[in-house]
Formats: structure tokens, C-alpha cells, sequence
């Protein structure tokens, strides 16, 4: 029989820690800080929206771009929360989750052999996207000196004349980071100047802890550079919805479009009509979920602190990513021995990039009381290397 | 900080005062000041524990009674509600806006515990026009809590 694979597909890399993943899925029993995901059910007014679609019987495709109502909600609330404005008709699409967006818009912008930055330690999906567009994925690697920030410098020295795009990763996920308004006028300088196109992952935009989350796409000169993504999972709690949404200019759009309506028709009717509802009436749930994350972060970083883990304050995400390059193991030897021994999950660092190794993700979406329980044995365990040390 | 440690409170008393400090990123002396001051002016009134008695094998019934009442001259509703609430066996008064006057919950150990109350204390009262009283069948939710909340984290255990 003839091989019946693609060499492209065979060639993307399976994640680097599939052996930790595992020994995971073995120890059913064991205290997650592993989850990318909040721990807040939908709030109940969205779920009840999506049952009674559900019950009208709108059980129809939508037009490809999305509803109407949708698209219009997403276009106010762009104006409320990121002070950028757009065309609901053709400006605006819906997907299913912020990844089919972060696919299509590098599908529609980039040819074979193109450059596409992007910064990491990062959310794993980026890379192999763009391998699978024929483009050249370049990692940066930030740094935690620089909170991992992106900096003006760093950019710069790995543009080349190939170099098309910039995936912009920020609220970060692993690291929490955030790039604050002075950071992001920083990059668009350099950006405007290099005539580079950006996508903005903004998924985790309004998980923002020190003031509110700007958007790149709101700089003077960058809206007609950028693709803006974001989505409903993880400011409504979300996720199971598979629920996105990309904002950019008209030309892009309509091509990010055409790949959508041969790949996907249109994103999950129900979904749809919940996220009108999530988008009308939610800001007072996201307010809530943000404090709530807001607090656990903060008693997250005093707990890591007395128990001398090093860690650089995140503004952003749900995620802490601790320093554990003084214990002298990798990131994903740490994270197995802490499974084995105090049987807490968390993410190796390496997961994200080979960047990443050197630290660990721990996300804090969850319980005080289960927060407490897990960095109580993760303490236990690191008193016990350093006594072994 | 005072709204902050009142809706931390309100979903959990028992919240170690060191968590609550780091929570809410404040030094622990001024949170338990400002506990101290917020109970001393009466704005927290007591710490309670929300229990679930279908669950234990005790008799306790819960009642919601409306009552109609006359207001007296000089006093309004103030001095019945006192007559009414006095009684050990009211857990609850408000005065409610309506039909009725006040809506009264009173726990007693059986139906005939909350009958007798209502028959030889309450209505004898002066001023009392007429009583409704319904029993709860069921407590579903209480105190923003639903009671028989699933635990279960039904996440996966580690996603990128």
C-alpha cells in the first residue's frame, strides 16, 4: 500500500511532553494545576439563552460570517472595552474558538517561505499553524527579566526581509504576561516601520489585573495592519461553546472568510445565540470572574513567595509561571517528580517552547480551598529537594 | 477593602483571615481591624453555618407565615415586629410590601410544633389581623447556595 500520509502533517512535531501528559492521564486521582480553562460554569442567563435557541428550534447553519446580532454585539463591544472601531458587516466573522481564527488569518496573509514571528514561551497552537500555512515559524524568546514582555529590540533583531507577521500573544498564556500601552506603542513603531501585519491573540484580554487590556489594533497606524482575535471562553467561561471571533480589515477578512465558509460553514448556531446573550448582559459576570482570579492570583504569588519559588508578578491570564531552574532538574523532570511524589499537576515550562524550560505553569483556575490543599504538597516537595540538595 | 472582606465573608466565614489578607493583597493586622470594626458597628452580625437537615436524621420543619397586622398609633409596625420576634422559635421577620405585612420564618421540630405556635402565640397577639402559614416542602437552594451542588471538577486534568 502507498503511504497514505502528508510529509507536512507527519513533519509537525507531537508536543515534546506527551510522556507527561501519560503519566497524567494515569492518576486520576491526582490535584490539577494543570487546567488551561476557567472553573466558573457559563453563567446561567448565557446557558439558558442556548437552551431556548435550542427550544425555538434554531438549529440552522448561520450565514458563514456569523449572525447579525453577533457581529453587531462584538463591534460594540470592541468600541466599549478596546476603544476600536469596525464595520459589523465586513469587518467582523465569527469561528469556532480563537483558534480557528489564529489558522485562518495566517492562512489568508502568508506565502510559502514567509516569516512569522513569534514570541514564546507561548500557546502551542501558533507554530504548527503557521507550518501548515508553507510559512516560516521564528520563535523569540522572551525573557523574564523583562516580565515577558516583548521588547522593541528584541523584535527587531529577528526581522529579516521575509519577515511578514507578528503573532502577538498577550494576555500570555503560559506566563501570564501582559504588554501594557507604552509596550505595544513600542512594538507598532517598529512594526509600522518594517511594514510587518499582526495578529493579536486577545483571548485572555479581559483576565487583565493592573488597569484594563489595550489592544495593538487600537494604536494610531495599526488597525489596518492587525487582525484582532478574541473569543467568549475565557472571559465567559466559555470553552465547551468553541465560540471566537476575528475583527480586520475588510480585505483580509474577506479571504480569512472564504477559508472559513469551505472549512466550516459557520460557528456553532447555539453557541452563537448564548454569545449575544454573554455580549448584552455579561460584563457584570466577567467583572465578577475577574476579581475572583484576581484574588486567587495574588494569594497564589504570596504563597509561591513564602515558600521561596521565585516568581515574576503576572498582570494577566490565569497562569503563574514560577522559576525552578535552581533545582537544578528540567521543567518536565520537576513536574513528573511532583506528580509522583505529592501528586499535584503542573505544566512544564518546555511544553511552551524550548524557552519555557527553566519554569513551570501552574494556573489558579480553582478553589481557594483546592489552591491551598495543591501548593501545600507543592511546598512539602520543594522543602524536600532542598533538603536533598 | 470593606465591600471586598464583606462578599468574601458572606460566601465563606470560616475563610482564614491570612488567606483572606493575601487575597485581597492588604496586611492581615488591617483586615482583622477592619473585621473588628465592621463587627463592633453592627454591619457584621454574626457568623452562621448553612446546613443542609434533610441530610440529618432530626425532625425540623421550616414555615413561611404572612401575617396582617394593624399598625399601632405612634409606633407603626416596630412594636408588633418585636412581640413576634422575641420568640425563640422565629428565625426570620421582615416587614414585606404586598398583601400581607410581615412574611415570618419559623422552624419548629414537627407541623404540629409550627400549628400550635401559630394557633396559641401568634394569633392571640393584639394587632394581628390574619395568618397564612405554608410549610417548605423542600429546600432546593439557600443562602445563594444550591444544596445539592455537584462537586465533581469535570475538566480535564491538564490542557494547554
Amino acid at each position: 500500500m502507498r503511504n497514505p500520509l502528508s510529509e507536512k502533517a507527519v513533519s509537525l512535531e507531537p508536543s515534546g511532553i506527551r510522556k507527561f501528559f501519560d503519566i497524567v492521564s494515569e492518576m486520576p486521582d491526582a490535584i490539577s494545576l494543570g487546567v488551561g480553562e476557567p472553573d466558573f460554569d457559563t453563567p446561567w442567563h448565557v446557558r439558558e439563552e442556548g437552551i431556548y435557541s435550542l427550544e425555538r428550534g434554531r438549529t440552522f447553519y448561520t450565514s458563514n460570517a456569523g449572525l447579525k446580532e453577533l457581529k453587531e454585539e462584538i463591534c460594540r463591544y470592541l468600541k466599549r472595552r478596546c476603544q476600536v472601531e469596525y464595520d459589523p458587516a465586513h469587518e467582523i466573522m465569527v469561528t469556532v474558538g480563537g483558534s480557528e481564527a489564529i489558522d485562518l488569518a495566517l492562512r489568508a496573509m502568508v506565502n510559502p517561505g514567509d516569516e512569522v514571528l513569534i514570541p514564546t514561551p507561548c500557546y502551542v497552537s501558533y507554530y504548527p499553524c503557521a507550518v501548515l500555512a508553507d510559512a516560516v515559524p521564528v520563535n523569540i524568546e522572551l525573557k523574564e527579566e523583562n516580565e515577558f514582555r516583548l521588547t522593541a529590540e528584541e523584535l527587531r533583531a529577528h526581522i529579516t526581509p521575509r519577515t511578514k507577521i507578528l503573532v502577538l500573544p498577550f494576555p500570555n498564556n503560559p506566563t501570564g504576561a501582559i504588554m501594557e500601552r507604552a509596550d505595544l506603542e513600542a512594538i507598532a513603531q517598529v512594526v509600522i516601520e518594517k511594514d510587518l501585519m499582526v495578529i493579536s491573540d486577545e483571548i485572555y484580554s479581559e483576565l487583565t489585573y493592573s488597569g484594563d487590556h489595550v489592544t495593538i489594533a487600537s494604536l494610531p497606524g495599526m488597525k489596518e495592519r492587525t487582525v484582532l482575535i478574541n473569543g467568549f471562553s475565557k472571559a465567559y467561561a466559555m470553552t465547551g461553546w468553541r465560540l471566537g471571533y476575528a475583527a480586520a480589515p475588510k480585505l483580509i477578512l474577506e479571504q480569512m472568510l472564504k477559508i472559513h465558509q469551505y472549512a466550516i460553514m459557520c460557528a456553532p448556531t447555539t453557541s452563537q445565540y448564548a454569545a449575544v446573550e454573554a455580549m448584552r448582559n455579561g460584563d457584570e459576570d466577567v467583572a465578577m470572574m475577574r476579581e475572583s482570579y484576581d484574588q486567587r492570583r495574588r494569594f497564589v504569588l504570596k504563597t509561591l513567595e513564602e515558600m521561596g519559588l521565585s516568581c515574576f508578578e503576572p498582570k494577566g491570564a490565569f497562569y503563574v509561571f514560577p522559576n525552578i531552574s535552581r533545582f537544578g532538574m528540567s521543567s518536565e523532570k520537576f513536574a513528573e517528580e511532583l506528580l509522583r511524589s505529592e501528586k499535584v499537576a503542573v505544566v512544564p515550562g518546555s511544553a511552551f517552547g524550548a524557552c519555557g524550560e527553566g519554569f513551570v505553569r501552574i494556573s489558579y483556575a480553582y478553589s481557594l480551598k483546592a489552591l491551598k490543599e495543591a501548593l501545600g504538597r507543592v511546598a512539602r516537595f520543594v522543602r524536600k529537594l532542598e533538603e536533598e540538595k | 477593602m470593606r465591600k471586598k472582606i464583606l462578599a468574601a465573608l458572606e460566601k465563606d466565614s470560616r475563610l482564614d483571615v491570612k488567606d483572606l489578607a493575601a487575597m485581597l493583597g492588604e496586611d492581615e493586622v488591617n483586615v482583622v481591624n477592619e473585621i473588628a470594626a465592621m463587627e463592633a458597628e453592627g454591619i457584621i452580625c454574626g457568623y452562621y453555618t448553612l446546613i443542609n437537615w434533610d441530610k440529618v436524621t432530626e425532625d425540623k420543619v421550616t414555615a413561611l407565615i404572612e401575617v396582617k397586622v394593624t399598625p399601632q398609633r405612634g409606633m407603626g409596625f416596630d412594636s408588633i415586629a418585636e412581640r413576634i420576634y422575641n420568640y425563640d422559635e422565629v428565625h426570620a421577620v421582615y416587614l414585606i410590601s404586598g398583601d400581607f405585612d410581615f412574611m415570618l420564618i419559623l422552624e419548629g421540630k414537627t407541623m404540629k410544633d409550627v400549628a400550635l405556635f401559630v394557633s396559641s402565640k401568634l394569633s392571640p397577639l393584639d394587632s394581628i389581623l390574619s395568618t397564612a402559614t405554608h410549610f417548605v416542602l423542600k429546600k432546593y437552594k439557600d443562602q445563594g447556595t444550591i444544596l445539592e451542588q455537584k462537586s465533581k471538577d469535570e475538566r480535564m486534568l491538564v490542557t494547554l
